[in-house]
């Protein structure tokens, strides 16, 4: 016994420190588990019977994705990134879904709607639809959701709030000018109809209805303030519903028999990862773990795209996406006053080379501020409105510019500190451009990188000269984007202003002809390139990595994933 | 004992609350906060947002209401992770740290001391050759290089264990193997270096002389002796190894409560970096507190009361 005391007591020791601790943990775990899926069984259809010619379907329908952040909440009105979108998307299901192929609005848990002829009053018709609890899905529960985004004195506030601003009042309802939700343009007729009013008529609403901030939630939310926290009292009307969840490790969702369109969704479960590193999520694809890697919701490291393209073209796909990766003048600070400048570097530098090089993902050099991908007047808005029309990369000419623009400001050197936020493929990027600059131009950048926090707190504070930005599309209309620049506007961080755009913009706004809509965001465009606030560099792709056996997953003009339609097939 | 106790209690107390203080206005002045965005939240829901987490009051009087609820055992719910309790989050993260800890410590202890016992046996000889060079290697190659080598080889290349996860035992052998390079290298070397100088010791030629079995010698005085050093360093060892490798996590996918830290900070999520701030300052302490436990238990000649605070 005593000789070996010393080695006894280290694993006491050890084991000590382990008990004391383990209490935070053991119990947590178990709620996490205990919400095993009941009704996974519950199938419709014999898992190999092939849904469309020839194809065999596994029989094990578990699908197997990664995701590379934790989604932050799964209470649709609280909602904020792609994560959850994706996840959310697999839970409910709105007024309209929207079909990836085509890009438009179709039949959601509306199942019809009428729309009168000034284009305010939309009627919608609900199907029969439950929750996954059983109860019926009806318009009060698409009024009550709608009524926690928007109230004023809601426990929670919802960041999102903003998205609802289209329903008539919506926004004085939400900053307490009124007090009544019945003044709110929503209307529950009966159970199975709704009536929305709307400030403008507003082409892209029925688009906007697939969006999550307008999602129902089930009115058993309204006394439990932790609803969404844990898998079993979250009660959904979408094709899955969640089952399992370990923060930081894990989620699973699993088949709703519920769902009114259960026939059409061949996936029993989705198992989700969550690690949010690229170079691992590759290994374990290639490793047969995954069925799927890269974007929107995981990562495959920059350096390896160009190897994994070649390597595996059959599943390799690549897609554009309505985002676009610019710089960003602050026009109200000396020199970057001066348009001629601004629009010298703009000129000054080649972008395919950047993509070539540095970005690898097959992006597209970017002329405008609206990306490909964005529909208006029902075809895609950068088929109708070419973006080289508004400047080319064009050296000589941009030197030519600059040093009038510098005689104008009285100035023989340009000041210039480049600003980015810290990331790797930011900083290659900028350290790419301030090289060219430097080159093409003769000009010396100051590279300056600041964390996230600060930076963006910087960027809103117009505390800097040229800054990195990106944006992305929250609907499918090219006023996602342009309405951003309008004078004072919330995200308008280059403090710019002109008349004559915001008034374009505004028309716009109001108009419900697409063809007089189109016609203004063209020419409201065109004056903000003219302008140059800022400098386009690439329109953003997806790239990613599906096994040939994966089936049904879509991408959306915006690079959002819909996974509620996949299955795999026999593999 | 039973004053160097409350005493040590005393100032892990203080130590403590230095910490939470430090760390909670070191947070506050880093520019930014948990609903900044690159789509800016409208103003008026900004500052509700805000209100509803006390984050629109004085930085003194939030520091006032976080002391309190920390005297009341809340440490609050997180800003990012709507709705949910730190305490919970910390629950779910570090069981997966701890998991994964326990394992790799006690791993680390055994194959430390044996090859350093091995080692030592045989001075010069090639146990002690091979050993001296893998533990050379543990400590000289980072972890997160040992890591990708072996998930390159052992998952990907042999397809032996799992790229990533943590569902089943499969999932700790390559974390745990990254995770104790360096520990096991250190553990050895320590062991041996200690071991060879009490084997030279004259109570050990005494014991010889006695005729006591050589199995004897090594494990009652050599052993016992030689260990010391280990113990000192095991303390530090175990609460760096439970409280998450962040970069092993990342690398294998697992779920721990580092990873957590490390998005907590990049997000601003203030309750969240301050719970595990606390909670690792905890676990550092009682680790400290147990390895001077440790000792006195090991080695009499050790009085904890005679031992000055620092």
């Amino acid at each position: 016994m005593k000789k070996s005391k010393s080695l006894l007591l280290m694993l006491a020791l050890v084991l000590v420190i382990g008990t004391v601790l383990a209490g935070c943990g053991g119990n947590n775990a178990n709620t996490g588990n205990s919400a095993s899926p009941t009704n996974a069984a519950a199938t419709d259809a014999p898992a190999n019977e092939g849904a469309e010619g020839g194809e065999k379907l596994a029989a094990d329908q578990t699908l197997k994705i990664n995701l590379s952040s934790e989604p932050p909440t799964f209470d649709p009105q609280q909602a904020q990134d792609s994560t959850a979108n994706a996840i959310l998307k697999l839970m409910y299901e709105g007024l309209t879904r929207q079909n990836a192929e085509t890009g438009k609005a179709e039949e959601g848990i509306a199942e019809s709607w009428d729309i009168s002829a000034d284009g305010l009053v939309y009627t919608f018709h609900l199907r029969d639809a439950k929750w996954s609890n059983g109860d019926a899905v009806t318009a009060k529960d698409f009024a009550f959701a709608w009524q926690r985004v928007l109230d004023p004195k809601a426990e929670q506030a919802a960041p999102y709030a903003y998205q609802l601003y289209y329903l008539k009042n919506a926004e004085d309802y939400n900053k307490g000018k009124v007090t009544d939700f019945s003044q709110v343009g929503v209307k529950v007729v009966d159970d199975k109809t709704l009536e929305v009013t709307l400030n403008n008529p507003t082409p892209y609403f029925l688009g906007l209805l697939s969006f999550y901030t307008y999602y129902p939630v089930h009115s058993s939310v309204k006394d439990n303030p932790k609803w969404a926290t844990t898998p079993d009292t979250q009660i959904t009307n979408g094709p899955f519903t969640l089952t399992e969840w370990t923060t930081g490790q894990s989620l699973k969702v699993t088949k709703n028999p519920s769902y009114y369109a259960a026939d059409q969704i061949k996936a029993e479960n989705i198992n989700f990862s969550i690690v949010n590193s690229g170079a691992t999520e590759l290994l374990s694809y290639k490793n047969g773990e995954l069925d799927r890697a890269g974007n929107p919701i995981g990562e495959i490291p920059t350096e390896q795209l160009p190897i994994v393209e070649k390597e595996l073209p059959n599943e390799f796909s690549r897609k554009g996406i309505a985002s676009v990766y610019y710089y960003q003048f602050n026009v109200t600070e000396k020199p970057f006053t001066n348009v001629k400048i601004r629009k010298a570097l703009a000129m000054g530098l080649e972008r395919q080379p950047i993509i070539d090089n540095i970005t690898k993902g097959g992006q597209l050099p970017a002329f405008g501020y609206v990306p490909p991908g964005i529909q208006s007047n029902e075809q895609e808005y950068r088929a109708q409105v070419d973006d080289k029309q508004y400047f080319t990369e064009n050296v000589d000419e941009a030197k030519k510019l600059l040093a009038e623009g510098l005689k104008e400001e009285g100035l023989d050197k340009l000041p210039l500190t480049l600003t980015y936020n810290t990331s790797e493929s930011h900083q290659k990027v900028a350290v790419a451009i301030a090289d060219m600059w430097k080159k093409n131009l003769g000009v010396e950048v100051k590279l300056e990188n600041k964390e996230w926090g600060v930076f963006i707190e910087d960027r809103h504070n117009l505390n800097y000269q040229v800054a990195r930005a990106g944006w992305s599309a929250d609907y499918n209309d090219p006023m996602t984007y342009l309405d951003m620049w309008l004078t004072g506007g919330g995200n308008n961080d280059s403090g710019y202003s002109n008349a004559e755009y915001d008034k374009l913009v505004k028309e716009a706004q109001t108009s419900a002809d697409n063809a007089v809509r189109q016609e203004k965001f063209a020419a409201a465009e065109k004056i903000l390139m003219d302008d140059m606030v800022v400098i386009p560099i690439y329109y953003y792709t997806n790239n990613s990595l599906n096994k040939e056996y994966l089936k049904g997953s879509t991408i959306d003009f915006s690079g959002a994933i819909d996974l509620s339609r996949a299955y795999l097939l026999e593999h | 004992m039973f004053r160097y106790v409350i005493n040590r209690f005393f100032h892990m107390v203080i130590s403590l609350f230095v910490l939470i203080s430090a760390t909670f206005f070191l947070m506050k002045a880093i520019p930014g906060d948990p609903f900044t965005a690159e789509k800016k939240i409208p103003e008026q829901i900004l500052q509700r947002l805000y209100a509803q987490y006390n984050l629109d009051k004085p930085v003194f009087e939030q520091y006032g209401i976080y002391l309190k609820n920390i005297l009341q055992g809340d440490l609050g719910i997180s800003m990012k992770m709507l709705n949910q309790d730190v305490s919970h989050i910390i629950g779910q993260t570090f069981s997966a740290s701890l998991k994964l800890g326990v394992v790799a410590i006690i791993v680390a202890i055994l194959v430390g001391i044996t090859l350093g016992m091995l080692a030592a046996l045989h001075h010069r000889k090639l146990i002690d050759n091979v050993a001296m060079v893998l533990a050379v290697l543990g400590i000289a190659v980072p972890s997160f290089v040992v890591a990708s080598l072996l998930q390159y080889l052992l998952a990907y290349h042999w397809k032996i264990f799992p790229v990533m996860g943590f569902n089943g035992p499969m999932n700790y052998f390559l974390p745990v193997m990254a995770l104790t390079a360096s520990p096991i290298a250190v553990i050895a070397r320590l062991t041996r270096s200690s071991m060879l100088e009490v084997l030279h010791a004259d109570y050990i030629k005494t014991a010889k002389a006695k005729g006591l079995s050589w199995g004897s010698i090594v494990f009652r005085h050599v052993l016992r002796n030689g260990i010391m050093p280990v113990v000192t360093y095991v303390g530090p060892m175990t609460a760096n190894i439970i409280t998450g490798s962040v970069v092993i996590e990342q690398i294998f996918g697992i779920g721990g409560i580092g990873k957590q830290f490390v998005q907590a900070i990049n997000t601003r999520d203030y309750p969240i970096i301050m719970g595990i701030t606390i909670f690792y300052g905890v676990i550092l302490m009682v680790a400290r507190f147990l390895t001077d436990v440790a000792y006195v238990a090991i080695d009499p000649r050790i009085k904890l009361t005679q031992r000055k605070e620092d």
